[in-house]
């Protein structure tokens, strides 16, 4: 019962949030000059429009109708620039699956070989092995990843011309996201993603598993005759899993936002890069839907993270003071 | 063994004395210095090697940065257009394939000549006639080496000769037309006279022979861009490369057949009245600048010098990164001490509005102020709003759990018992408690501004390509397009950002195991 009203607690704060986040970036947008096409007769029709739309009512009632909008009709503005009247919603969504699809393959390799590095650091603690990993994931959380976007660029389409150099687009590839062609065309900025992933994953189990592998209950398995692979697999690993686990979750979520940098490297139709489009071209209710969907992404992921902890380690109690 | 015994126990009585006779026990005084909590840190700092090669290694970069373009000032706002995007080059030090500004080409036999013609042209300053054995081992000649000639298939058609060459950048500019008046003309002659070199070359025909007018390497006779000679007959013959060739100037003479190096281009006066001429670009650099090209990481897009470009932008970022942290440091320190000290209805108001602010994504906040102030107060002020706006929220936080963590300890209460107020209690008493723990997050913050203020300049966001500032950001930005034929535009910049981020995270972990209390004593 605690667990449902904490739940609640969070969902309502989160909704209040984001309207107030939601309001604060209406009014600095709709403060913003718009600006019009050089094009004579478009520019007439998206002045008549704007006009219909509302678009040049004092500030309050515009952010009435946005609003009314979008709880009546689901209506989150238009696009004007990007692509002509289509609406902002469809814009994005449009967008979604180049980006999840890119995420996810980074992911699917990420976490599996992230995770094995850092069990195999913690086991191998202070020895050779561990410092070569340590050492690494140093230099691979701390780099940037457009600059392994570039490396690969550089090694993998310019020296050895395995990769294309970018994304193909969609009718190169043979109308899907999923044929072979468009899936050699995606390797390199999954590659260029995994590494951050691979990074960070494999840092964080180090950490946890060599804090788990010291403490007391190992040391009692081992004494009740458990082998050492045993023991790590059966205790030690799912107690360090806890604080990992919601980690990953929290990375599915957040892969939606898609990242700007490495979209934009290599030209993938996703969500980042309609963001930066949005901004090059002053496609203002596209930039608007944008924010919108990243802080709701940002704010979801931080509520799924938090009750992933109680759910998973029956220890943590949601909402106790 | 028992004897042994014996014996010593037979020991005559005043052999024996009192250890401390006629002296006065007391405790001694500790010898050496106490350890103090900043000491302690710095003890264990020292320890970790890593941390400080990446001390030593921010150190230098920030002399890197600060220092050399104030010691070279002459030369670091430098902007040579014609020199833009050329490769390393030192004269003392190049070596064929290292710090000559080379870069490996594939030439057919028609431009293969022409490259070689610049090294030609480049001695036949008086008309004379040039052989091709003496246009090699001219100073000018841009091939620093070309392999034999190899018979590739083009598309199914016919058949071509490609060369394998290595060209010096700097020179392959070789001759430019510029209009110059007559005074500089003067001053370029007394130069020439001085030095024994040669700028002034004799400009080019405009005739049939000359296919391109604008260019100024177009110094031979030509046919569709074809080397020929012509004979008596007026009839043209294709030249090709080999030991022998000579190629046919096509200088531009007068009446007594004496070429020709300057003519009237337009103007008014004695003094502004413009003569066109045709310069060596090498030597008119020597004459502009009083040494020969000389850039150890090359030239950027745009024809600066890129060791000086790149310090200024490390400068940008590390006045940026330096500047959030100790704004952000104060704004966080004063709100999470007021919210972790008063604590109640205060905390909880509080809270929320971090909570807000907390869920606002970076890059919108970016974006917004970009479009809001970068014209009203400048790009980089108004990503320093950007950076401070929800920077210091991970502050605030760290400081209310340490206040949380002592206000409620019994000197903190002895200290309101004898009349402290408030403001003494929060500085005075618990406030240096929490001072390990913001230094650390401020030699944190540091790596992450720089690493996002990159990422925002790459995307061109925040816009810093200006004459004075740039950003690593921008320099990758302006290579992004072009680098796989100037990957020296590219490798740099990510060299020096990637070395900045890791030297910058090193130096931040070993000033957080520093200052953790929960380590101390721990020896690994």
């Amino acid at each position: 019962m605690r667990m449902a009203k904490y739940v609640i607690k969070r969902v309502i704060l989160m909704f209040f949030t984001l309207f107030v986040i939601t309001t604060i970036c209406f009014m600095m947008v709709r403060l913003l000059p718009r600006e019009m096409p050089q094009e004579k007769n478009l520019a007439a029709v998206i002045e008549a429009r704007w006009e219909a739309l509302g678009y040049n009512e004092p500030l309050l009632t515009q952010y009435w109708i946005y609003l009314k909008n979008i709880f009546t009709e689901g209506d989150f503005g238009t696009s004007w620039y990007i692509t002509f009247r289509q609406p902002a919603l469809e814009a994005l969504t449009s967008r979604l699956l180049p980006t999840i699809i890119v995420n996810l393959y980074a992911l699917f390799f990420g976490i599996p070989i992230g995770i094995a590095l850092g069990v195999f650091a913690a086991i191998k603690k202070n020895k050779w092995q561990d410092s070569l990993i340590s050492t690494a994931v140093m230099v691979c959380v701390s780099v940037p990843s457009y600059v392994y976007a570039f490396l690969l660029q550089y090694f993998l389409y310019f020296k050895l011309g395995w990769l294309p150099l970018q994304m193909y687009s969609l009718a190169d590839a043979g109308g899907s996201y999923f044929t072979p062609k468009m899936f050699h065309s995606i390797i390199a900025p999954v590659l260029a993603l995994t590494f951050g992933e691979i990074a960070g994953l494999c840092r964080y189990t180090r950490a946890e598993l060599t804090e788990t592998l010291t403490s007391d209950y190992m040391l009692l398995a081992r004494t009740k005759g458990l082998t050492r692979g045993q023991a790590t697999t059966r205790h030690a690993l799912k107690n360090a899993m806890v604080p990992i686990l919601p980690m990953i979750i929290g990375s599915f979520i957040s892969i939606m936002g898609g990242s700007l940098i490495i979209e934009q490297i290599f030209s993938i139709p996703g969500v980042g890069r309609l963001y930066i489009t949005s901004i090059n071209l002053r496609d203002y209710d596209i930039f608007m839907m944008d924010s919108i969907f990243y802080t709701a992404i940002g704010l979801v992921g931080g509520i799924v993270v938090d009750l992933s902890y109680g759910f998973l380690d029956p220890r943590i109690r949601m909402g106790e003071r | 063994m028992s004897e042994k015994i014996l014996e010593y126990g037979m020991l005559p009585k005043e052999k024996f004395e009192f250890a401390h006779s006629g002296e006065k026990l007391t405790d001694q005084k500790f010898e050496d210095k106490p350890i103090g909590y900043f000491k302690d840190a710095w003890i264990r700092f020292r320890k970790s090697k890593a941390s400080v090669v990446a001390a030593c290694i921010i150190i230098l970069i920030v002399i890197y940065a600060f220092l050399i373009p104030i010691v070279f000032s002459d030369k670091a706002g430098l902007m040579v257009v014609s020199y833009a995007k050329k490769a390393p080059r030192v004269v003392s030090l190049r070596r064929p394939g290292f710090m000559d500004g080379g870069s490996d080409r594939d030439f057919t036999e028609k431009g293969l000549i022409k490259v070689l013609a610049m090294g030609i042209g480049a001695e036949d300053y008086d008309g004379r006639g040039v052989s091709l054995e003496e246009g090699m081992a001219s100073y000018y000649q841009p091939m620093v080496k070309v392999g034999e000639g190899r018979i590739t298939t083009t598309a199914g058609k016919k058949e071509t000769v490609i060369y394998s060459g290595r060209i010096d950048t700097y020179l392959e500019v070789g001759f430019i037309y510029r209009n110059i008046e007559q005074q500089e003309y003067n001053n370029i002659r007394a130069w020439e006279e001085e030095t024994g070199l040669h700028i002034l070359y004799p400009l080019v025909a405009d005739n049939e022979w000359n296919v391109d007018a604008t260019d100024a390497n177009n110094w031979y006779k030509t046919k569709k861009s074809n080397p020929v000679t012509i004979d008596e007959n007026g009839k043209a013959k294709t030249i090709a490369y080999e030991p022998g060739m000579m190629l046919e100037d096509n200088y531009m003479r007068d009446a007594e057949g004496n070429p020709v190096y300057y003519v009237y281009a337009g103007g008014g006066t004695m003094d502004t009245a413009l003569y066109k001429v045709r310069i060596l670009y090498y030597n008119y650099y020597r004459y502009l600048y009083g040494s020969e090209p000389d850039f150890l990481l090359g030239t950027d897009s745009q024809g600066y010098d890129l060791a000086f470009r790149m310090a200024d932008g490390i400068k940008l970022s590390l006045l940026v990164a330096v500047c959030v942290s100790v704004i952000n440091l104060v704004i966080g320190a004063v709100y999470g001490a007021i919210e972790g000290y008063y604590g109640g209805t205060t905390d909880i108001v509080m809270e929320r509005v971090s909570d807000i602010l907390s869920g606002v994504p970076f890059v919108v906040v970016a974006t917004l102020f970009q479009l809001h102030l970068a014209n009203r107060v400048g790009a980089v002020p108004s990503l320093l709003f950007a950076f401070v706006l929800t920077g210091w929220l991970g502050t605030a936080s760290r400081v209310r759990t340490q206040f949380y963590r002592f206000k409620n300890q019994e000197y903190v209460m002895a200290a309101r018992t004898l009349g402290a107020r408030d403001r003494r209690i929060i500085w005075k008493h618990i406030f240096p408690n929490s001072l390990g723990t913001i230094i650390t997050s401020c030699a944190l913050v540091i790596p992450g501004v720089i690493g996002q203020e990159s990422m925002l300049s790459y995307l061109g966001i925040v816009k810093l390509g200006t004459a004075e500032t740039t950003s690593l950001g921008t320099l990758l930005a302006d290579a992004s397009s072009i680098w796989t034929n100037y990957p020296h535009l590219m490798i740099f910049p990510a060299l020096f950002l990637a070395l900045l981020m890791i030297s910058f995270n090193l130096f931040g972990n070993g000033l957080r195991d520093a200052f953790n209390p929960a380590l101390r004593g721990v020896e690994e």
